[in-house]
């Protein structure tokens, strides 16, 4: 199905949010995500299914002021 | 000084990570600076990418609490998103909330800001909220739940010091036990001391350690302009006068004519 990862359009064959994470990359990464401008805990990824069009954001610690 | 949440801070310095030349003079300013408290964000990652991890790791080797921003967040529900996985991604309820309402002078937008405030208190935040020198704005505020404030010097990134010392000093006279910050525009260690002189607990800064031609010396001349500031305040100054006083003591003087 096709989602929005990070304002970019994505094409993903997994369906729940820990396993797209997996599928693109972010295994074991340290992110923290949101769909559709609502935060999903890392703990709701596996049992969290994605609908095609969805808006996915993974954010990771950076500088800041 | 008042703790932030019933934390007590070592130094009255705290320091932004952004715009560092480099992760060495990053850590060199911290260890010159002696700040306890790092501002940290969080942004997009591309997968694979893994700077997330590398970042995290330079902070914690830094030995500082972090507390986590809402930098660039123009609405109430981009700003509690973005707290909720700074929460997560930092493990601290800490968060220094900014909810920017004007594009050019980056000033807070004041309604949003009272708005997100209200709702991140409720979820066990500790809300640090960048704000202006206003008093009434300040007070809904504290009603919202928020036991610090982080009034603003100038502009974010402007170096401008203290553009309104009035208000400033108002502020501080309306809630002399909480604890302040002052957050954004200072450019100057004297400008600093001036902060700590009026009253406030610490000062906040980025830019003018990070865009100095020599971060980590910047970021000394900081922290002693901040304890200078401090024991000044201490100290209970002198009231100024308008007309002179000589010092020397005028009785005993030779008389030459």
């Amino acid at each position: 199905m096709k989602i929005t990862v990070n304002g970019a359009a994505t094409e993903v064959a997994a369906t729940t949010l820990a396993a797209i994470l997996d599928e693109l990359g972010y295994g074991g990464a340290k992110v923290a995500t949101a769909v559709n401008e609502a935060f999903v805990p890392a703990a709701a990824r596996a049992d969290l299914a994605l609908c095609p069009g969805d808006r996915l954001e993974i954010v990771a610690p950076r500088q800041g002021g | 000084m008042p703790g932030f949440y019933g934390t007590e801070i070592a130094s009255p310095l705290m320091l932004g990570t952004a715009q560092s030349p480099s992760p060495a003079i990053l850590a060199e300013a911290f260890r010159r600076s002696g700040a306890g408290i790092a501002t940290v964000s969080v942004r997009r990652e591309a997968g694979g990418e893994r700077a997330g991890a590398d970042f995290w790791a330079l902070i914690r080797d830094l030995g500082v609490r972090v507390l986590p921003n809402t930098a660039g967040c123009h609405s109430v529900r981009e700003a509690v998103t973005t707290a909720q996985m700074a929460r997560e991604l930092f493990d601290t309820d800490w968060i220094k909330l900014e909810v920017i309402g004007h594009a050019d002078t980056l000033q807070p937008d004041p309604f949003g800001l009272v708005e997100a405030a209200r709702i991140l208190t409720t979820e066990g935040f500790q809300v640090f909220p960048y704000t202006t020198e206003d008093v009434v704005l300040a007070e809904r505020l504290l009603e919202a739940g928020c036991e610090v404030l982080m009034p603003w010097g100038a502009p974010i990134g402007t170096g401008l010091g203290l553009t309104n010392v009035y208000g400033l000093r108002t502020l501080r006279a309306q809630f002399p036990d909480v604890p302040m910050v002052v957050d954004a525009g200072l450019g100057l260690p004297s400008q600093a001391a001036q902060a700590m002189e009026m009253g406030f607990d610490a000062v906040l800064l980025n830019t003018a350690v990070a865009k100095a031609g020599d971060p980590a010396a910047m970021a000394e001349g900081f922290a002693r302009a901040v304890e200078a500031g401090r024991l000044a305040r201490a100290a209970d100054p002198m009231e100024p006068r308008d007309m002179a006083a000589p010092s020397t003591p005028v009785v005993g003087k030779a008389f030459l004519e």
